[in-house]
């Protein structure tokens, strides 16, 4: 076979291959993150606008078409009485006690539950044994746990903690451990001819890979906690420390309306606030990822 | 820089007498690789023996089916033959894969730093070489963008500046441009003859476009379908620089691929 020379062509002229990076660049999805920030508020908060109209609207009808006008308050007399509550002192305190509870419960129950999941995730006779009774918990409703905590704890915020601790740790250890489970083989295969190994292994590709499924994790657990946490409140009533659970308490002793219906939109806003967080992280993630698809 | 071949007609190197002094970086000694057990077993891969000396770039060809990938794993480690022997000269095994396999959580110049970060480089060294390989594989002032950011052959240039992070004795690609459309695919050949002509890097490269064999290799290897078993080799004398679309490539390419049409038939009938 002749070992001719192929004759010179253009595309062995320097240069060619950077110009070919910069076709291939334009050819390279764009990032169209270039919508304005305030642009972006709007696209977001004009339906919940829209929606709190909306319900405003319907109670105000069912306000004035006077079913069981005595005893349940229009929007009007339900914000102005919010509106009155922000002024004092006692809704500030029993929010406060409330999100400490929240953020100590909420903290530990992280901490458990990745632990739990790192543990079961990676060592297999454990998994077969815990694994299960890890879903069990999940389905579980937490509020089942009251009795059990009240008896161990007595009337105290150990009792709380601890079932929201119940509660959310099942959720979060069983995000991580789908997270390491589906942690994509190929990256596995990738990493470990990388040299990867063990721990440099976990701490530098399964933990990065199972971020997402981590994150809804302590999504759905944040859920179970706050659920936990408004229960326990309800149950367990500590003297000398308002909290939300009991001033919706105290509002139930006394029929009063108007203050309970308040108490629940300041828990719904908080809940969705902190929704909001989680779901910011989640996008975050998923942006930095590629995974937002076309958008 | 031109490699000499030795070879240049349809040699067997399972009969020839071993060459004394010469290590090679890579030699399977009878290998054969069984899935599964009992009467669903597969047998991916048949008596198999290669060897291949330092500095060469072989070119594993062959339908699907014949084990190709098998045979790279074994070599990589990743899976254990069934009977035979594997050695992989016992240095740094590097692996590109079909997809680029990059973690998506990283940049691009992150997931070169972490295959350096994996040899155990310490930070200011790694920022160096990691700037150095990026502009090695082109792809300067693009270490800052995801890999969704970049298209696909961008992609699979992050993942050939990975595997040459790992300053491996040995790369094993696995169909690495197969999925690239003809011209990303062409330069992309043009850039891996120029890196390998730097470096002491001994390449097992599975393709199933002979062109692309014979455009690249030193030396391409005919592997038989269902079980795979070497059943031919070709030297591959063509002076480089190499065009794919050059004369002497399409001449050996027609060679090697009537071989491959031949087995096939057999396998048909």
């Amino acid at each position: 076979m002749p070992a001719n020379m192929p004759p010179p062509v253009d595309k062995n002229v320097p240069g060619y291959a950077e110009k070919l990076t910069w076709l291939e660049s334009l050819e390279a999805p764009s990032d169209q993150r270039s919508r304005r920030l305030a642009a972006r508020a709007w696209g977001g908060l004009w339906p919940i606008g829209l929606a709190i109209l909306i319900v405003l609207a319907v109670w105000q009808l069912i306000h004035v078409s006077g079913w069981k006008k005595a005893i349940f308050p229009g929007p009007g007399a339900t914000l102005s009485n919010l509106w009155h509550q922000l002024q004092t002192g006692l809704l500030w305190q029993a929010i406060a006690t409330t999100a400490q509870r929240a953020i100590i419960g909420f903290a530990l129950a992280v901490l458990i539950g990745a632990v739990i999941g790192a543990l079961v995730s990676r060592i297999r006779p454990l998994r077969a044994a815990v694994g299960s009774l890890i879903t069990g918990l999940q389905t579980l409703p937490s509020i089942a746990w009251f009795p059990f905590a009240i008896i161990l704890f007595g009337i105290t915020t150990q009792a709380i903690l601890f079932v929201i601790i119940l509660g959310a740790a099942p959720s979060v250890a069983n995000g991580l451990i789908a997270g390491v489970d589906y942690t994509p083989p190929l990256l596995l295969k990738a990493g470990k001819m990388m040299g990867l190994r063990r721990l440099s292994l976990y701490r530098y590709l399964i933990l990065p890979a199972s971020l997402p499924a981590f994150v809804a994790g302590l999504k759905q657990g944040w859920a179970f906690a706050w659920r936990s946490l408004m229960a326990g409140e309800l149950l367990v009533i500590i003297a000398n420390q308002p909290s939300l659970g009991v001033l919706l308490s105290t509002d139930q002793d006394q029929a009063d309306m108007a203050s309970a219906t308040a108490i629940i939109i300041v828990i719904l806003i908080l809940g969705i606030l902190v929704h909001a967080l989680f779901s910011m992280a989640d996008g975050a993630i998923r942006r930095r990822w590629g995974l937002t698809g076309s958008s | 820089m031109v490699r000499q071949v030795s070879s240049v007609t349809v040699t067997d190197r399972r009969t020839a007498p071993p060459i004394e002094g010469l290590r090679d970086a890579v030699r399977l000694t009878g290998v054969s690789k069984v899935f599964g057990r009992g009467s669903s077993a597969v047998r991916a891969l048949d008596n198999v023996s290669l060897e291949v000396p330092p500095g060469e770039f072989t070119c594993l060809i062959g339908a699907s089916g014949c084990g190709k990938s098998t045979l790279l794993s074994l070599v990589a480690g990743l899976e254990q033959p069934t009977s035979g022997e594997v050695w992989a000269g016992g240095g740094r095994v590097a692996f590109m894969f079909q997809e680029p396999a990059l973690f998506p959580w990283l940049t691009a110049a992150g997931n070169v730093e972490l295959a350096l970060r994996a040899r155990g480089l310490g930070k200011a060294e790694r920022r160096q070489r990691t700037e150095e390989l990026l502009d090695t594989v082109h792809l300067t002032g693009f270490g800052g963008k995801r890999p969704h950011q970049l298209s696909g052959g961008m992609r699979q240039r992050v993942a050939l500046a990975r595997a040459l992070a790992q300053d491996a004795d040995v790369l094993l690609m696995d169909e690495p441009f197969g999925a690239l459309d003809a011209m990303t695919r062409d330069v992309l050949h043009d850039e891996l003859d120029r890196i390998c002509a730097g470096r002491q890097l001994t390449i097992l490269f599975v393709t199933h476009n002979v062109r692309e064999a014979v455009r690249l290799g030193d030396r391409v290897v005919v592997l038989s379908s269902r079980p795979g078993r070497v059943i031919a080799e070709y030297g591959v004398p063509i002076q480089r620089p190499r065009r794919i679309d050059s004369a002497p490539v399409a001449e050996l390419a027609a060679q090697v691929t009537d071989r491959l049409r031949e087995e096939m038939g057999r396998d048909a009938s």
